[in-house]
């Protein structure tokens, strides 16, 4: 990362995302160049937290995982509502203490959780390092413990740990 | 459907597929929101539509203008792309709120504030609603 | 053939998303909460984000693509907003 042109991936996926929108030409090919350089560098004016994925390979893995999860949950929890909507008292709140303490993980985490139908992200207390979430589906705690502890979040912690 | 009658069948058979698919899992996902009992159990029904409802008829609609057109359309996938990153914000900020409102309001079915141990000073959070204020401020940090 | 099957899966997914948007519709309208009538605009906001792809497909017009991104910038934006004024009671401080 140098100065001059911060963020490259950002510049790079700004420019396609312009390209994709305008159609391309080499003029819309240089006017998006110039204002996805502008953005990256609006971007490092403002001084995010500078975390970034270590590993890519298991950031796609962790892709892969993710799209199997969301394709599961989705069927699972599409048949709860259509079966047994009616019936409460299987849902509830659940705290997970997280050792996950990278900004951007966390991030990530909070959008693959609440992504995911049937799991959603409540509230995240960075001082105890709890997290609340709700899950729709609560008949097994220990599992939902496993799958965001040993699925999600270990893989997160190789990934910018 | 002017263009529709030159699309050949392969393409016409996988239009039809994600397209039913994307909108009946939306359909659900509504259906889930109308029916399920407490606000945190139909958090949960939208995320069916926002998920895989959109994933279907994107790809759809992406199948069909590269048919249509012979030609790779994949400007659709930008609003795949957007509503993956947003809808988790909108979700979390929504139950954050809730969350914040039920425990002001004293709602015994929520989690107290500091959930791994119990609450020391004789206000708990539920009547304190500065204290509780003050926690939702942390995830900002 | 094609056409037809095309023509009545476009109808059907149309007539699919009109019902959820008029789920999410009553749910916005009954509440009980403010917090469910919000949940059920952003719910709103997404269907019929997704029914202007629908129609796109059905017409062969790649506008309503625009009409799609805009609707789900605005419903974000305004769910943001409605869950900021949830939790404090005013928008901006």
């Amino acid at each position: 990362m140098n100065s001059l042109f911060p963020y490259p991936l950002l510049t790079i996926s700004l420019l396609i995302t312009w390209l994709m929108l305008a159609g391309f030409s080499f003029g819309q090919f240089l006017l998006g160049t110039i204002i996805a350089i502008m953005a990256a560098r609006g971007l490092a004016a403002l001084h995010p937290c500078d975390s970034r994925p270590r590993h890519w390979r298991l950031l796609f893995r962790l892709a892969g995982i993710v799209f199997y999860d969301i394709v599961r949950s989705n069927i699972a929890v599409a048949q709860i509502i259509l079966h047994d909507g009616k019936k409460t008292g299987k849902s509830g709140f659940m705290t997970i203490p997280l050792e996950l303490r990278d900004p951007m993980g966390l991030a990530i985490l909070a959008v693959i959780i609440t992504g995911t139908p049937g799991t959603a992200w409540v509230d995240y207390n960075s001082a105890r390092s709890t997290l609340i979430l709700h899950v729709f589906d609560l008949i097994d705690e220990t599992a939902w413990v496993n799958l965001i502890k040993n699925r999600y979040e270990h893989l997160l912690r190789e990934i910018f740990e | 459907m002017t263009l529709a009658a030159d699309l050949p069948l392969w393409a016409a058979l996988l239009i039809a597929f994600f397209l039913l698919i994307g909108a009946g899992l939306a359909l659900i996902g509504s259906f889930g929101l109308y029916r399920l009992r407490n606000f945190y159990d139909r958090i949960h029904a939208p995320t069916l539509g926002t998920s895989w409802g959109t994933a279907g008829i994107i790809l759809a609609s992406v199948i069909y203008f590269s048919v249509v057109e012979s030609r790779l359309v994949l400007h659709q996938l930008l609003i795949g792309v957007f509503v993956t990153a947003t809808t988790p914000v909108t979700l979390i900020l929504l139950s954050r709120a809730a969350l914040y409102r039920d425990r002001v309001a004293g709602n015994p079915d929520v989690p107290l504030l500091h959930p791994l141990t119990t609450p020391l000073r004789t206000s708990s959070p539920e009547n304190n609603p500065a204290a509780a204020h003050e926690n939702t401020d942390e995830i900002k940090e | 053939m094609s056409a037809t099957i095309l023509y009545w899966s476009v109808t059907l997914a149309q007539i699919a998303l009109g019902i959820a948007m008029i789920l999410a519709l009553i749910r916005m309208i009954k509440g009980p909460r403010a917090q469910d009538r919000v949940l059920g605009l952003d719910t709103l906001y997404s269907n019929g984000m997704l029914l202007m792809l629908v129609f796109g497909i059905g017409t062969g017009n790649s506008l309503y693509f625009e009409i799609s991104l805009i609707i789900g910038a605005l419903g974000f934006v305004a769910t943001v907003a409605l869950a900021k004024f949830l939790m404090r009671g005013e928008v901006i401080e």
